[in-house]
């Protein structure tokens, strides 16, 4: 049996499913290669070779050979080799961590006063902790050596500078103690030596980067949970047959069939069949939402009930999961402002640690108490340990992770840590109103008989037949008109189950209404202006209109052979979370506001309905932008919420531009925060997530320079003229451990906030 | 005793001046990339650290992390929402296509290790 070698490499040059062919014919035909698999989606290649026959460049002109690139040098080790590897690593590091912590107890055990009484007469010895404690300085501290030794090539120093530097010190000291103790006696010193130092420091700095690297692999949970959700296979429809195939070889326009209980493979638009599918991994919406022949299905998420057909509209990058997770990524890349500081005093830091040092040991060898060499050096040794740079570097990046992560599986899109950083400071928030506070769709208000005008009293049962009565006819004439308000009357009585009837010489008279004969009647549906026109008297609905139209519904008149018969209304409906998002903002301090294309007495209707207290009426649709900027000049921080197709320029230019339910197109660049689904909810979350995330680095921030500011004094025997505290550096280096594991998990601590 | 003390200070004050003549003050020299293509050795820092590339056209960064620390596991470019990997011994390829002239700091994932895209 030959050895077969698999590799994966990146592929570059591929638009479409069909190049997935081209390259795996191409690498198949090369001699020694058994299997080739081209993936789209991840722009790559994984062959299976035999190494005798084949090597990098046969793979790399093979494909060259049929127009692409190969980048063979550059294998992608699958995301389960990199996970074991991390295992690998950590695993090591708590052997290693715990080595030490065992060798050191036994150090402490036969040199610790007190403690020492009970310990076996060996460990005593001098000699046998030296022993104990080498393996630990140069197997287990070996790592520090190795960063310290490569940064002092580039004159930088880092963490691991301070540990070498620091534990060296103490480790050498107790050398020197042991070999030759009367080197020290001459200086009029007890020949102790420090082994119990060095090696417990490197044993809890090793357990700390243990918990600390663990804790990380937390952070970046969210985006192995996205990845996670992209599907393998498609079950494709191909001559009335249905073929399992790899996601990565769908392409545009193929027809693809879905179970109950199977994941939706790519983007697309139903053929055949209805389902209710569950979305909550994308829209963070917990509720399965119905679909039908029409509706739009987004790849990886999960079908539930009913089995169903679709064309697929985008495959590969241009999903909307594929589009997610790059935003996600590109986000938890990103840099928040408010690390900029804390950037900038890392670079000094440990070289003023180091500076520190060096001033403490001369200070306590100066003026110390005797002996003050050992003052001196326990101190300094102490300076070292117990500066802690990574939780300064760990403070902000790790929460800006989590709560990009933590965005995401809500249905918050969030573009950059800037964003996030942003929105926790709004205080104006300003509302399109149709489609955002809106559903965007007119409905059917109300429906009015003319016998309710006119106080005759009547039963529900004939009140409700001569409404639909009103509506049927409405309806049958509004049937050939293509206005959006004509759409409404005829959708309502589609509801109801109305039989329509037939309607000739219909006729639409731009900005009156519409008009037809229905059997021998002549019925005419409109606004005022159509009924003074056709002389149709409605003084005794007068009070009926003026009460419809402040409530912001467009009321249209129905007549018949010259008498009016009903009044139907017509509205654009409040979306049922409006209201409480409205109330939830304006609890946070926010001012809210509405901008609108529609007269001032619409807008007012809508505002009072949801509880929004300014409007800013007839705006047209390129004067957005500049509302936005004369609410910014009042030295607001506004926040745009709209649809980002139309409202792109004002989502520019607003300091947080926030795009509501677009479909699968999540690729905004005008929005700083995509919300994915249509609920006002998750406006409200969205800011909610940014003032929480906000704490958690401003409480990072203050721990891990509090941390320094604090023990850096106290290390350099600050308390010691006061109260004769020293600190010991075991516990420094119990102190340096904990404060970066606190501010990774203080970090993960987001993922359990509501929002 | 007196000597000694004189002696320690003076030592002292000299090691301060060259920790901070030696971490503080270097200048690094900057790299010009005119192929498109660099390859960055990170390896207790970045070498070369300080590249400058052209305006607009895409240059392919390539880490090459020989150096086991866990704080240059991870390299960010946050300027251009960019945080990578950098599995040892491997190279991870990295294309950006700047838009904008300036000086663009990178560094590792602590923001210990710094490094400079000049962008001309």
């Amino acid at each position: 049996m030959r050895n077969l070698t698999k590799k994966t490499f990146p592929i570059k040059g591929m638009h479409c499913a069909s190049c997935v062919r081209v390259i795996e014919n191409a690498l198949s035909k090369v001699e020694g290669v058994t299997m080739a698999n081209v993936n789209l989606a991840s722009e790559t290649a994984t062959v299976t070779f035999d190494p005798q026959k084949v090597n990098d460049q046969t793979l790399a002109s093979a494909v060259a050979n049929v127009g692409y690139k190969a980048g063979v040098e550059e294998e992608i080790k699958t995301e389960d080799e990199d996970k074991i590897q991390k295992q690998k690593e950590l695993k090591n590091l708590r052997t290693k961590a715990l080595v030490s912590l065992f060798l050191g107890s036994l150090i402490v055990w036969g040199s610790f006063p007190g403690l020492m009484n009970t310990a076996p007469e060996i460990l005593k010895n001098f000699y046998v902790q030296m022993i104990l404690a080498i393996p630990v300085q140069f197997w287990a501290g070996l790592q520090f050596y190795k960063a310290t030794i490569p940064a002092l090539r580039h004159r930088t120093a880092n963490m691991d500078t301070l540990i070498a530097i620091g534990t060296s010190t103490a480790f050498l000291y107790s050398a020197v103690v042991t070999v030759f103790p009367q080197l020290v006696m001459e200086l009029g010193i007890e020949p102790m030596p420090y082994f119990d130092v060095s090696t417990v420091i490197i044993g809890l700095i090793l357990l700390g980067r243990y918990f600390e690297a663990r804790a990380k692999m937390g952070t970046s949970e969210a985006i192995k949970k996205l990845i996670g959700l992209q599907p393998k296979t498609a079950r494709i429809l191909k001559n009335g047959k249905e073929i399992d195939v790899p996601v990565s070889e769908v392409a545009i326009g193929n027809v693809i069939r879905v179970r109950p209980g199977e994941k939706i493979p790519v983007d697309g638009e139903i053929l055949e069949g209805e389902s209710s599918i569950d979305e909550s991994m994308i829209s963070g919406e917990s509720i399965p939402v119905d679909k039908s022949k029409g509706s739009l299905v987004i790849g990886g998420t999960i079908n539930k009930t009913g089995t169903f057909t679709y064309k697929a509209t985008k495959v590969g990058a241009d999903t909307m999961l594929a589009q997610i997770i790059k935003l996600v990524t590109e986000a938890q890349g990103s840099k928040a402002p408010i690390q900029r500081v804390a950037d900038l005093i890392s670079s000094y830091f440990v070289p003023i640690v180091l500076m520190l040092a060096v001033a403490t040991f001369v200070i306590w060898f100066d003026f110390g108490p005797v002996p003050a060499f050992l003052f001196a050096l326990l101190n300094s040794v102490a300076v070292l340990i117990i500066a802690c740079p990574c939780a300064m570097g760990l403070a902000t990046p790790t929460a800006i992770m989590v709560g990009v992560g933590k965005g995401a599986e809500n249905g918050i899109l969030i573009k950059d840590a800037e964003s996030l950083e942003t929105a926790h400071k709004i205080n104006a928030i300003i509302f399109d109103k149709t489609g955002t506070l809106t559903y965007g769709k007119p409905v059917v208000t109300d429906v009015i008989a003319r016998s309710e005008t006119t106080k005759q009293s009547q039963s529900e049962r004939s009140l409700r037949s001569a409404r639909d009565d009103i509506l049927q006819l409405a309806a049958s004439l509004e049937k050939g008109s293509e206005h959006s308000l004509a759409e409404a009357i005829v959708n309502k009585a589609e509801v109801e189950k109305l039989v329509l009837s037939k309607v000739e010489g219909f006729k639409a008279i731009p900005g009156h209404g519409v008009e037809g004969m229905i059997g021998k009647n002549k019925a005419i549906l409109g606004n005022r202006k159509l009924m003074e026109k056709e002389k149709v008297d409605i003084t005794h609905v007068g009070s009926h209109l003026a009460k419809l139209e402040s409530e912001g519904k467009t009321v249209m008149m129905l007549a018949q052979n010259g008498k009016l018969l009903g009044l139907i209304a017509v509205a654009d409906t409040v979306k049922d979370t409006a209201k409480s998002a409205v109330q939830n903002l304006q609890k946070m301090g926010i001012e809210v506001i509405m901008i609108t294309g529609d007269n001032e007495r619409t807008a007012q209707a809508i505002a009072k309905l949801v509880g929004i207290k300014r409007i800013l009426a007839e705006v047209l649709p390129d004067g957005k932008e500049a509302e936005v900027k004369k609410i910014q000049a009042e030295g607001k921080i506004v926040a745009m919420v709209g649809d980002g197709i139309n409202d792109a320029p004002a989502l520019a230019s607003a300091n947080v531009g926030i795009a509501m339910g677009t479909g699968t197109d999540v690729a905004i660049e005008a929005a700083d925060i995509t919300l994915v689904s249509k609920d006002l909810k998750a406006v409200v979350s969205a800011i909610l997530l940014s003032k929480k995330t906000m704490k958690t680095i401003r409480l990072n921030l203050f721990w891990a320079f509090g941390y320094n500011i604090i023990l850096i004094p106290v290390a350099m025997g600050a308390l010691y003229p006061f109260f004769h505290i020293l600190l010991n550096p075991i516990f420094a280096s119990a102190a340096m451990a904990l404060s970066s594991v606190s501010v990774v998990s203080n970090s993960l601590l987001l993922k359990r906030v509501k929002i | 005793m007196v000597t000694d003390k004189v002696l320690i200070t003076i030592i002292g004050a000299t090691l301060i001046l060259f920790i901070y003549w030696f971490f503080l003050s270097k200048k690094e020299k900057e790299i010009k990339i005119l192929n498109n293509e660099v390859d960055i050795i990170v390896n207790g820092g970045y070498s070369p650290e300080v590249i400058s590339i052209p305006l607009g056209k895409t240059t392919k960064i390539n880490f090459i992390r020989k150096d086991s620390t866990e704080c240059l596991s991870e390299v960010v470019l946050g300027d251009f929402k960019i945080k990578r990997e950098l599995p040892l011994n491997q190279k991870v390829m990295i294309e950006i296509t700047p838009k904008k002239k300036g000086e663009f700091e990178y560094s590792c994932g602590m923001g210990m290790y710094h490094g400079k895209i000049m962008v001309k």
